[in-house]
């Protein structure tokens, strides 16, 4: 009864309504971005599902699925995780809450304008920048306010050095918009319409380097910065290697940009470009597992937290996949292996352990860890429910890129598979179709697992926000490093 | 984490951290060269995307249909990109070389194969073949898992818009005359009567001015252009990877 009201805020220099309001639209939007992924999953497996509707064919609803995933929830989830973790690094509030709030309103704009452009068929086409001109136009407008509130902040801060975290945030802040303008340069024909001035192959390699960087800058650099923040913090250990971040933070923002045309090997791309793309994309290894080291030996000591706190679970796994994934996209550059896996499943499964293992995993476990400490509640309402969120996940996970791996061995193989005489073995491109099948179910059961979980997650972050206040807060261990 | 034992380039990167503009300016340096060095090049003669012989913007109602055929999400699960490999030159015909792309602004290339490759399509059906597929795709291809695109039957298309686009990529450097984007109307019209006459002959009736005409024409185009000249070995400028056996 006397809950309310005891609490002093422990860090009342600090914009945390802003955080708060980050961290609703990510889970909002996650369930939105997953929700549309299992719908397009059983269109897969199941014609029908597409209704025989403009709006909810596959082809529409696709980039819906995409754009929701990556600038929805993935991008209110590093907003959130900027947003707190920067103004406790450097010890200062955020430069300005009307830009907070600009970037914040306008970012949400920019997802509503997509979620109602792209299943009425407004689309620019490329992937992953299939919103059209105009609201293109407003993502710029909003990531340079963003850039500003971002750069000014660090401007004002209390701190004189800058945490590894910032450096990973800063990367971002700088490339994003700079892929996003020069891939989506165009001459519009009406408000919905517009052609890229490049043609082509050329066109295909500006894209590729959008795209694979948007990966790179958006999907891996700003949850390593998140990863290089909150796992120390949570498991209470220093970042392993101080050495190893700066080693690993140069060589990761350097080699990145170089490795986008590895999405165009066999094409008609020159040569020397490909090869280019192969190169880079192999050395790419080296940095990629230097985050994943530093991030799993932070946590040498603390092991045994592991096997009962949950938000450690989402962590370990969030970095274990990002391990896996940045091995597996490697090899799959390797031209002999990518004749095989390109334009496979195995692309889809491998996009997945990235997207659902990496960004999602860490996400849960932040959110878990970030919604009792900005809502002032002493933990979670129900805590072994997010036990329960991490085991579907992980199982989800697992039956998804198993089956996708199977799914693309498959096509891959089936497609330049010979017969005696020397003629392909499966002429009809349909009886291949037919054979994934089984995969295509099995997948649509993994995303349901990783749904389920994720809504179990919602209910108990939302219980935990509406739950009893907390009757003290330790007093700012949150203080930052 | 930070120590007083900090010697050579940790203690050099130290004082780096402190700078804040300048570990901006070296972020950004750092992050361009790759795609300096990867991008610039693809706009000079010498190493960029080579030119096909015979290869012809696209006509006005082909401009239609690949705004139809962009707007349905096609290229998500079909590639427009033969490779060069023995498997999938039986499969789908000639491997694609960059100078079939030239007036392919945005490119269409796919990253995943869900149907079958379409660089080859044009001309290996009959008109009256895509009618019936777009309508039903199992009519024609028993167990396709396609969805049904009946509005295309149903919906016009609006030569204004189609004037409008050719407007816009001529300015990115398609050479279509202003004669022709004039003309479009009369073009247009003549092509889709073509369509319309060998669907007839197929014994359908359909209207010249529905979206399916224009994306039958579009579809038909595809990967025409240059056979003769890859067929006669010019295949002019660089063109990738040589066939991989």
């Amino acid at each position: 009864m006397q809950n309310t009201g005891v609490i002093a805020s422990d860090e009342p220099r600090y914009d945390d309504a802003i955080v708060k309001m980050f961290v609703i639209a990510t889970i909002v939007w996650a369930l939105v971005g997953m929700l549309v992924g299992l719908w397009i999953a059983l269109e897969i497996a199941w014609w029908p599902a597409n209704l025989g509707l403009p709006w909810t064919t596959f082809g529409r609803l696709r980039p819906l699925h995409t754009n929701a995933v990556i600038f929805a929830f993935a991008g209110n989830a590093i907003f959130f995780g900027v947003y707190h973790s920067m103004q406790r690094l450097l010890k200062t509030r955020m430069f300005s809450d009307v830009l907070s709030r600009l970037h914040f309103w306008g970012w949400q704009l920019i997802i509503v304008c997509a979620a109602i452009s792209l299943p009425l068929g407004y689309t620019f086409s490329k992937e992953y920048a299939e919103l059209i001109w105009p609201i293109k136009v407003l993502i710029a407008i909003v990531w340079v306010i963003f850039m500003i509130n971002f750069f000014g902040t660090i401007a004002i801060r209390k701190v004189q050095h800058l945490y590894v975290a910032i450096w990973f945030y800063m990367a971002t802040v700088i490339v994003v918009p700079v892929l996003h303008i020069v891939n989506s340069l165009s001459i519009p024909a009406s408000f919905f319409k517009s052609y890229p001035i490049y043609a082509g192959m050329t066109d295909a390699l500006v894209q590729w380097w959008y795209g694979h960087n948007a990966v790179g800058f958006i999907l891996t650099t700003p949850f390593l910065g998140m990863m290089y923040y909150y796992l120390p913090r949570i498991a209470e250990r220093p970042v392993y290697s101080y050495r190893l971040s700066i080693i690993h933070f140069w060589a990761l923002v350097f080699l990145y940009i170089w490795a986008g045309p590895h999405h165009l090997l066999y094409s008609a791309l020159p040569e020397w470009a490909q090869t280019l793309g192969m190169v880079f994309s192999i050395m790419l290894i080296a940095p990629s597992w230097g985050g994943m080291l530093n991030g799993l030996l932070t946590l040498r000591g603390a092991w045994d937290r592991v096997r009962t706190d949950p938000v450690l679970k989402f962590l370990v796994v969030a970095v274990s996949f990002y391990g896996m994934s940045t091995f597996e996209g490697p090899m799959m550059s390797i031209r002999a292996v990518n004749s095989l896996s390109h334009f496979t499943n195995w692309t889809i499964g491998h996009v997945h352990s990235g997207a659902l293992g990496w960004v999602g995993m860490l996400t849960f476990g932040v959110l878990y860890w970030i919604v009792p400490k900005v809502w002032k509640r002493s933990q979670l309402a129900h805590p072994e429910w997010a036990t329960t969120h991490f085991w579907l996940a992980t199982i989800g996970i697992v039956l998804y890129t198993v089956s996708m791996w199977a799914a693309g061995l498959t096509e891959g193989l089936e497609w330049r598979a010979f017969d005696d005489t020397g003629q392909l073995k499966y002429p009809n491109f349909v009886d291949i179709v037919h054979q994934l099948s089984p995969f295509y179910w099995l997948r649509l059961l993994g995303g349901l697992l990783y749904f389920t979980g994720a809504v179990m997650m919602v209910w108990n972050l939302y219980q935990t926000m509406r739950g009893p206040l907390a009757i003290r807060m330790a007093p700012a261990t949150a203080g930052a490093r | 984490m930070s120590d007083s034992t900090e010697t050579g380039y940790t203690a050099a990167h130290r004082t780096l951290e402190g700078k804040s503009a300048m570990f901006a300016v070296f972020v950004t340096i750092v992050i361009f060269i790759g795609g300096l060095v990867e991008i610039i090049p693809m706009f000079t003669a010498a190493q960029g995307p080579g030119g096909l012989p015979g290869v012809t913007p696209y006509t006005a109602l082909e401009v239609a249909g690949r705004d139809i055929y962009i707007r349905e999400g096609c290229y998500l699960c079909h590639s427009q990109m033969v490779r060069p490999m023995r498997a999938e030159v039986l499969r789908y015909g000639e491997w694609t070389r960059s100078g079939e792309y030239a007036y392919d602004h945005p490119f269409l290339m796919g990253s995943r194969r869900m149907g079958p490759d379409l660089q080859r399509v044009g001309g290996k059906y009959p008109d009256a073949w895509h009618y019936e597929h777009m309508q039903n795709p199992r009519s024609v291809s028993p167990g396709s898992v396609m969805p049904v695109y009946p509005w295309l039957h149903r919906n016009k298309y609006d030569v204004a818009d189609i004037q409008a686009s050719m407007r816009a990529l001529q300015r990115v450097g398609v050479p279509y005359t202003d004669t022709e984007i004039a003309g479009a109307p009369q073009a247009v019209a003549a092509q889709a009567q073509g369509i319309v006459d060998r669907l007839k002959q197929a014994g359908i009736t359909a209207e010249p001015n529905r979206e399916i005409i224009a994306l039958i024409a579009y579809l038909q185009r595809l990967g025409k252009d240059g056979r003769a000249a890859i067929a006669a070995g010019q295949t002019g400028g660089p063109a990738g990877g040589e066939p991989n056996p």
